[in-house]
């Protein structure tokens, strides 16, 4: 398949190196200030080098020479959506989706904002599009959450829960093994570029529920007779408490009884809560560091567990990528 | 043969708004001495089923003979307050020994965390503002304080529950606790992990 990547951070540039790997070509390259679209004369492939946008981003800053704007006219089969995510509105990565959907062609999102914030009109855009759309990638990065939900059909998911953020994962990990504080830990995480210098997104919960609310979205539309009746959820309907005044004499106590804090995401058809819980320290759900967990509970097949990495640009290109496969 | 039953009362049994009236099934124990002759736990529990208790548990303890070389049974099972009664007196009027007839009001457990000012808010007016819940019952606590009284602190507590009632006394403590400005770290009821 022909793809034109949009957004050239971690995710975006791993997208561009890794497509050939999968048998895709990317035709077109945007970052927010620059483009570089393939004329078709490069002579491996019709696509652009990819060892030259990625370079040219690392040196320059930018993808080439061309405008952003370029690559969203370009020929293309899919549109990778990688910009960073939005909330509200979730601009400019809703008008990059549906620019390619007005076309006809299909769009695959890592940004999560606009299957958080804006579902229904998502959905709606994809119903007048030839083009499909896929989200896996925004959640739980290489864990395939949202296409095992839909294997199982989402009619036959009661819940699902699970630890979507690494970085309070790994905070809450440390605080645990090494009785430090909140503040020390987050310290130590940001030099190690697990969290991020304004670390508020991942602490205060935000992430975990954006993704919660993917998947109460895919539960809700799943399960109803007809989608567009589904109840819509987005980031307002999550109960969302963070990490950030944990303290470290609550782990300490919760270690006492065998037991440690996680921060959980529930999604169900109809609530979307994230809060740091109690769970057993050596249980499914503890996973530790930057680990993440997906737990499925199902009507008719049980639990289901899938833990990987939550994050990263090849953990979450590959999700991209297994998109792009699974479009017809 | 000790597992307890938890969950919700049996079904059809009407709710009181709010209250326990004597209509609600609650879980309770007697202990028994049988004498060691064949047939004598089966009589014991043809009273308590006869009379509508619904049997959870039943704990023979075969080698530990009593002083008289009787042996104790413990039996637990759930029946209104009214039918608890008829069912100690049947099991008198059959002969049955019964030692001790007791009702087990909470039947769940859960462990949370509190963390906040603790100690400035009162934490022993938390603590019995939680009590004063009809389904809780903090049956523990353990506190740490390590940056002194006027720093955040935590606390466990180890809360009872009636049977069913899990989800309402948690409730009662995010109440209590967000009316003060504290927080609660809630376990995953329900969720084995």
């Amino acid at each position: 398949m022909r793809l034109a990547v949009v957004g050239a951070g971690a995710v975006g540039r791993s997208v561009v190196e890794l497509a050939g790997e999968y048998g895709h070509e990317v035709v077109a390259v945007a970052d927010s200030s620059s483009a570089v679209v393939a004329d078709g004369t490069g002579d491996r492939s019709p696509g652009v080098d990819a060892d030259a946008v990625v370079a040219r981003k690392a040196e320059r800053g930018i993808v080439g020479d061309a405008d952003p704007a370029d690559a969203l006219a370009a020929e293309y089969d899919a549109l990778v959506e990688a910009t960073p995510t939005t909330l509200g509105d979730a601009e400019p990565g809703f008008s990059h989706v549906t620019a390619a959907l007005e076309r006809d062609r299909h769009a695959v999102l890592a940004n999560k904002g606009p299957v958080a914030e804006r579902f229904g009109d998502l959905r709606a855009a994809e119903a007048d599009s030839a083009g499909e759309v896929r989200f896996e990638a925004t959640v739980g990065g290489a864990i395939p959450a949202v296409s095992t939900v839909e294997d199982i059909e989402p009619g036959h998911v009661t819940a699902v829960r699970g630890v979507l953020n690494g970085t309070a994962n790994f905070i809450l990990t440390r605080m645990a093994a090494e009785g430090l504080d909140y503040e020390h830990v987050l310290a130590e995480a940001q030099d190690l570029g697990v969290a991020e210098a304004d670390p508020a997104f991942d602490v205060d919960g935000t992430d975990a529920a954006l993704k919660c609310v993917i998947l109460a979205n895919v539960l809700s539309a799943g399960a109803a007779d007809d989608p567009v009746d589904a109840r819509e959820f987005s980031l307002d309907d999550a109960e969302v408490e963070g990490i950030r005044d944990v303290p470290g004499s609550a782990l300490r106590l919760a270690a006492e009884d065998g037991q440690t804090v996680r921060l959980i995401g529930e999604a169900t058809g109809e609530t979307v809560r994230v809060a740091p819980r109690l769970v057993p320290e050596n249980g499914t759900l503890a996973v530790s560091g930057t680990q993440n967990i997906v737990q499925i509970e199902t009507s008719h097949a049980g639990r289901l567990n899938i833990s990987g990495r939550g994050a990263g640009g090849p953990e979450t290109a590959s999700a991209v990528l297994g998109d792009v496969g699974r479009l017809k | 043969m000790s597992d307890r039953r938890d969950g919700a009362p049996e079904d059809g049994v009407p709710e009181v708004d709010g209250g326990h009236a004597a209509t609600t099934p609650s879980t309770h124990t007697v202990r028994l001495e049988l004498a060691d002759e064949p047939g004598q736990l089966l009589a014991a529990l043809h009273p308590i089923a006869d009379n509508g208790g619904n049997l959870l548990s039943i704990y023979h303890e075969r080698g530990n003979k009593t002083p008289r070389g009787r042996i104790p049974v413990e039996v637990d099972f759930e029946a209104t307050q009214e039918r608890f009664e008829e069912i100690v007196e049947a099991l008198r009027s059959e002969g049955v020994n019964v030692m001790q007839a007791g009702t087990e009001r909470y039947a769940e457990e859960v462990t949370l965390l509190l963390f906040g000012h603790l100690i400035d808010t009162d934490l022993s007016d938390t603590l019995s503002q939680i009590e004063g819940c009809e389904s809780a019952s903090v049956a523990d606590v353990s506190l740490a304080a390590p940056q002194g009284t006027e720093e955040s602190s935590s606390a466990r507590l180890r809360v009872e529950a009636r049977a069913g009632e899990t989800e309402t006394a948690l409730a009662a403590v995010r109440d209590v606790a967000g009316a003060k400005g504290l927080r609660v770290v809630e376990p995953l009821v329900g969720v084995e992990a």
